[in-house]
């Protein structure tokens, strides 16, 4: 399918913005979305969220004969996926200009900046050495696929484990996870990708830009950089005209950046270790557990509100108790007695898991950034500064169990199900007030 | 770098350059009859042909006109013969379409497309004989080829490779100092408003560093720009000298 153009309204009303020094999702000009790192049951598999995109690497090993000219070398094979899954304009097994640059940006940043130990992957020179192939797979696109796939193939190799090699004369064996415990991989640095958007002539520019900026910009330029502030590769493409010292500045920032993001791998790796170690619970299983499969789920962010109310204080209009915005209300309409697939009722099983989840240290640090903006948020709108117009004049609003936070709050009172005990009951009467001239 | 010295301590490279010399470039603007535009530039042993047809009517699908430019369209191809070993696929690899990609990239930042809408101008660049710096042969011979075939662009766009040896930059990489596993750093410049239309680096290399390579990049771009130019002036009297009568 081919992507649908982004209306000239749309196009000018991001541009603006960006002029403005404004970003739909309410980040400011070098800020990340929220980087999340999750790794798998198996050692090698790794997804990372950065804001809604989701990118996945596995990491496998195998036996292979070594190329001729390199016969003590081990093998780095890296390989990106585009599914159709992540985006309706990818289409599979099409080798799109998109999915050739990746894979190239990919292969340059960790394989040619030789960011991990070849010849450690050695078993009998000239004749078996082990290959470490990265399969990235795309699983979302909300835009900067290339950093996201960078970080998740990095954590990937660092934590994977590869089965360990005897060799005693002429015979070789492998040993299982059950005999000896599987060797990691020597890394000797960590190199990330850091992306950069140009907009207008290059007049502007913005980090990690979300998939709406990427359609809108001229050009890009990602620069692959270690902590040791080495910078590992660097790559513009679009059209754009650089200038020498947006380059040198670009750097300058990347380097910050890339000291955050590698400190955040390394905490979930350590995070990690210390799940297995303890015998807790790890892998994706345990981890998304408390994610509910919905489409309409939708994140709070904090809006800034400063220049609208000064700019329209006419059209301010406050209502009593404003419906969340992350409490979307359910489109669906439940059949008495009947149950839903992915749309969990009440479950007591997972409000243990859910306050484990919370009581982990580091693992989500960069949410608790979101959650303090959320507390604000929600204490100015109960000073009511937000604007919420409500079609309905009349809402019935049922609260189940407030201690334990559910999502819906918004049930039609005929729809509505007698709960547990704990369920109150509320009914309140959202009031309009007029508009003041 | 594996016993291999790139830089002596006379200060001279593997085949007695200077730091910041250039190869000795060679370039032929009219090569081919047929074509609207063609050249051939050496750049020391690396030697590149170019071929320009257009500004045409889009070919093949339709889908690809754009209502406010000219599309260019660029493939990148090495000779079977061109490398010391023979090479199976002269183009369709991961590395050869990137660098069509690259050369596309760097051609509609120059090429002034608004000029031309809903037309097509097609770039077909061959490497004869790769020694290093294919990259900047290739965009040298297109740029001669393009001004050949009399399509307007905002500047000519000039590049060259740079590397950095003991906190010496290198100015245009020979084959030898390029696979030795070093910082390689490719820049399209257009030489007059000192933009870079492209820029590639590969290897590691300090932060601190990268402005000094630049420069040198830059540098070796705007010396590249005055043989080109040298070249068009050439061609022209030659041109000219014949058409007069």
């Amino acid at each position: 399918m081919r992507e649908t153009p982004l209306s000239n309204c749309e196009r000018q009303f991001l541009l603006k913005a960006i002029e403005e020094k404004k970003r739909l999702d309410g980040r400011q000009t070098y800020d990340y979305r929220n980087i999340k790192i999750t790794f798998g049951t198996d050692y090698g598999c790794c997804i990372v969220d950065l804001g809604k995109t989701r990118v996945l690497a596995q990491v496998s090993c195998e036996l292979v004969a070594p190329k001729e000219n390199r016969p003590t070398e081990g093998i780095l094979f890296l390989s990106l996926e585009l599914s159709p899954m992540a985006s309706p304009i990818f289409e599979a097994g099409r080798q799109s200009e998109l999915l050739v640059k990746l894979n190239r940006l990919l292969e340059r940043c960790l394989r040619n900046s030789k960011c991990i130990d070849t010849e450690s992957l050695c078993v009998v020179s000239g004749e078996k050495v082990w290959q470490i192939r990265v399969d990235v797979h795309v699983l979302n696109h909300e835009g900067n696929l290339m950093d996201a796939a960078s970080i998740a193939a990095i954590a990937g190799l660092c934590h994977f484990r590869r089965p360990d090699v005897g060799i005693q004369g002429d015979e070789v064996t492998v040993y299982g996870p059950e005999e000896r415990d599987p060797v990691p991989l020597s890394i000797y640095h960590m190199p990330i990708c850091v992306s950069f958007a140009f907009f207008l002539e290059g007049t502007y520019l913005l980090v990690d830009p979300s998939e709406r900026e990427e359609r809108v910009m001229d050009g890009l330029l990602v620069i692959a950089m270690n902590k040791h502030r080495e910078i590992c590769s660097i790559q513009s493409s679009g059209g754009i005209m650089l200038l020498k010292d947006q380059v040198l500045r670009c750097s300058k920032i990347a380097s910050v950046k890339v000291s955050e993001i590698t400190d955040l791998i390394n905490r979930a790796l350590e995070n990690d270790r210390k799940a297995r170690k303890e015998g807790g619970k790890f892998g994706f299983a345990e981890l998304m557990a408390v994610q509910r499969i919905t489409a309409l789920k939708s994140d709070e962010v904090s809006i800034e509100m400063s220049d609208g109310d000064a700019g329209a204080p006419s059209v301010a209009i406050t209502t009593e108790s404003p419906p969340e915005v992350g409490r979307v209300p359910s489109p669906v309409v439940r059949a008495p007695g009947a149950g839903q697939v992915g749309e969990s009722l009440e479950n007591a099983w997972g409000l243990e898991q859910l306050e484990e989840e919370e009581d982990q240290p580091g693992d989500e640090v960069m949410d608790e950034g979101l959650e303090i903006k959320e507390e604000n948020q929600r204490q100015e709108k109960s000073k009511g500064e937000v604007v919420v117009i409500s079609d309905s004049e009349e809402e019935e609003v049922v609260i189940l169990n407030p201690k334990t936070q559910v999502k819906e709050s918004t049930l039609h009172a005929s729809q509505s199900q007698p709960q547990s005990t704990g369920a109150a009951k509320k009914k309140k009467k959202q009031q309009k007030k007029k508009p003041v001239h | 770098m594996a016993g291999l010295e790139l830089l002596s301590d006379q200060g001279y490279r593997l085949d007695g350059r200077k730091p910041s010399e250039l190869r000795k470039v060679q370039a032929r603007m009219g090569v081919f009859a047929q074509a609207d535009g063609s050249a051939y530039i050496e750049q020391g042993n690396t030697k590149a042909l170019a071929v320009v047809y257009g500004p045409h009517e889009v070919r093949g699908s339709r889908s690809k006109t754009l209502h406010d430019r000219a599309v260019i369209n660029c493939q990148y191809s090495m000779a079977t013969f061109s490398t010391a070993e023979r090479k199976r696929r002269p183009h369709g690899d991961r590395k050869s379409s990137e660098m069509s990609l690259h050369l596309k990239q760097t051609f509609e930042a120059a090429v002034l497309t608004q000029l031309y809408p809903r037309s097509q101008i097609d770039i077909y660049v061959k490497i004869l004989q790769s020694d290093g710096g294919n990259y900047s042969a290739c965009v040298n011979a297109a740029t001669l080829a393009v001004i050949d075939a009399g399509i307007p662009m905002r500047d000519y766009v000039c590049a060259c490779s740079a590397g950095f040896v003991e906190d010496t930059p290198l100015a245009d990489l020979c084959h030898a100092e390029e696979s030795g596993g070093g910082t390689s750093l490719a820049l399209a410049l257009l030489p007059r408003s000192g933009q870079i239309a492209l820029l590639q680096m590969d290897a590691r290399l300090h932060q601190d560093h990268l402005d000094t390579l630049i420069e040198a990049a830059m540098t070796a771009c705007k010396g590249l720009s005055d043989v080109l130019d040298s070249v068009v002036r050439q061609h022209l009297q030659e041109v000219s000298v014949l058409t007069r009568d």
